[in-house]
């Protein structure tokens, strides 16, 4: 990587416009001309109302929605055109459902092995590595839920919080630049979603990844992460950089989305 | 006994030949959840090619070889429909089915088309090389020994296929495509390598048929789907509680429960009903997987 690349934010978004069924009675803007940077090292915490654009702009960061004026950049490679897929060999992602993370059918070992060959081809070799056992046992202690002994069983057979930590540890498998974590606690039951907030805690810091996440938990947004940014109508209404996160406290924040929600008239 | 040994004998070597066809289809039925239409047109592609090759002088083993890729070009053209144009699977499918149905007739008869080749008496995979080396008492059960000894290696063929990275891969694509996006792979490629596959069995499944009967019709597609779908249901909710037995040969030996209810209906049934009871047995087959999945509940927690 160059210097100048170095220098640069990890992500930028620049002068974004996206509009949801344009030319139709059901025509939404979501976005008209909006810019946002995500720097190297952070773990940014979204919060907003629901249509704010959170999770369009986590969908356009993946690629999963393309936009319809402005430029992505993920270090100093324009991204905008780039598909899917090809954006994932460098940004993980963990989603709201547990089910769409890992594989029902497969075991944990096969959804392991396959993760963790992202970035190589997928040729003829036998899928299941097992020289890497050991390997992926020691990965799967991290979570903490026993699932080390358990790695011959099928995916299916986990509970949601097992398999959205499962999702949590296939998605940062390989080296990734970013992670990005779309509610990924918010289908869980209080205890799992605690869990499995906590484990995202820890492989941030022991892996070293910039993450975002998208919660609507407030507590979350405000104990973990270090930058905390508030969405709505498609702008940033609070951005507290990565220096002022800690004088936000859940009441400030609730205080600034009742009066965001009473202008919407929600 | 007289009766009996025959029958099971036909059922077993009916089952063994469609089987191939069967471990195809359970690659995109199963595995891509994709309900492929076109392996109508396939697997008379197969057998149709098969026809034309050996009538010209082709090596029975060598069509073998050929119809493989033909297969897979043809399941390659349902893909691409459906991944590239966005044409619906089933759409896709009837798409490529329907248009085999004049390469068929071209490959039979060429632009006057024919709907029939038979090539008795030619050499086929069942009556040259080493089968005229079997004993006498042997030699009557060729088509037997044969086709199972075909549907064997392609079973292993493909379970050694679906444990490698790229067949873990396909195998994750029917299971959860946000999965196979999050490697860092196209799903369209694989799906289009998964149609490939089953396709190409297909064809396999369809030279292997016309050579044993010596003739190719491009009327034998009709009710395929229907066969190998029912093969591949009856399988897998019968032998799906076995841990250790492979999906493959699940459907295999669903495909031989299909056969032998099959057939012995069509002992008291005159041979118009044959396609009726085909349909009335797939649709007992999706009542029975269907109740059999009610009762134990669903698949996956």
């Amino acid at each position: 990587m160059s210097e100048a690349a170095k220098q640069l934010p990890l992500v930028r978004l620049e002068h974004i416009a996206k509009t949801f069924n344009a030319g139709t009675v059901s025509e939404m803007g979501v976005f008209d001309d909006f810019s946002f940077s995500i720097g190297e090292g952070e773990f940014i915490s979204v919060v907003g109302s629901n249509g704010s654009g959170k999770t369009t702009m986590l969908n356009l960061i993946c690629g999963t929605l393309s936009l319809d004026s402005g430029s992505i950049y993920l270090r100093d490679q324009d991204i905008t055109r780039m598909p899917e897929y090809l954006r994932a060999a460098r940004i993980g992602r963990v989603f709201q459902d547990p089910v769409k993370g890992t594989c029902p059918s497969l075991t944990i070992l096969e959804n392991l092995s396959l993760a963790d060959n992202k970035g190589k081809p997928y040729g003829l070799g036998i899928g299941v590595s097992r020289k890497r056992l050991d390997h992926y046992r020691a990965q799967l202690e991290l979570l903490r839920l026993g699932l080390e002994n358990k790695i011959h069983l099928p995916v299916g057979a986990l509970s949601g919080g097992q398999r959205q930590a499962l999702a949590l540890l296939i998605s940062t498998m390989t080296p990734i630049d970013l992670l990005v974590l779309d509610e990924h606690t918010a289908a869980l039951d209080p205890k799992s979603s605690e869990n499995v907030m906590d484990l995202t805690d820890r492989i941030v810091r022991e892996k070293g990844v910039t993450a975002i996440m998208v919660t609507h938990n407030l507590r979350f947004a405000v104990d973990y992460g270090t930058r905390l940014v508030m969405m709505d109508k498609g702008r940033c209404v609070l951005d507290s950089g990565p220096e002022g996160k800690a004088q936000y406290k859940i009441d400030d924040l609730l205080e600034i989305f009742n009066s965001i929600s009473i202008e919407c008239g929600n | 006994m007289d009766l009996i040994l025959p029958l099971l004998k036909n059922i077993l070597e009916e089952a063994f030949i469609y089987g191939i066809m069967v471990i195809g289809v359970y690659v995109t039925y199963k595995i891509l959840d994709f309900p492929d239409l076109s392996v109508d047109g396939t697997f008379p592609l197969g057998a149709c090619l098969t026809a034309a090759l050996i009538t010209a002088g082709v090596n029975p083993w060598l069509v073998c070889i050929i119809v493989f890729p033909a297969g897979a070009g043809a399941g390659c053209i349902t893909g691409l429909l459906h991944v590239k144009l966005k044409v619906t699977d089933l759409l896709a499918g009837i798409i490529v089915m329907t248009g085999l149905w004049s390469v068929n007739l071209f490959v039979l008869g060429g632009i006057i088309g024919k709907s029939t080749l038979p090539f008795y008496n030619k050499p086929t995979i069942f009556t040259s090389g080493f089968m005229k080396l079997l004993p006498e008492g042997v030699y009557k059960y060729r088509v037997l020994i044969l086709s199972f000894v075909l549907v064997l290696v392609v079973k292993l063929l493909m379970d050694w296929f679906l444990r490698t990275k790229k067949g873990l891969l396909l195998r994750a694509v029917g299971d959860n495509r946000y999965f196979v996006t999050s490697m860092a792979q196209d799903q369209g490629k694989l799906k289009i390598m998964g149609l490939a596959l089953g396709n190409a069995c297909t064809a396999l499944s369809g030279c292997v048929l016309a050579q044993q009967s010596e003739s190719a019709s491009v009327t034998i597609g009709t009710g395929m789907v229907v066969q190998a779908l029912a093969g591949v249901i009856i399988g897998v909710s019968v032998f799906g509680r076995i841990r250790r037995m492979r999906s493959t040969t699940m459907a295999v030996l669903g495909m031989v429960i299909y056969k032998a209810v099959l057939l012995i209906a069509m002992l008291w049934l005159p041979s118009t009903f044959l396609k009726a009871a085909m349909a009335v047995l797939f649709v007992i087959a999706l009542l029975t997987d269907r109740m059999g999945k009610q009762k134990g509940g669903t698949e996956h927690v």
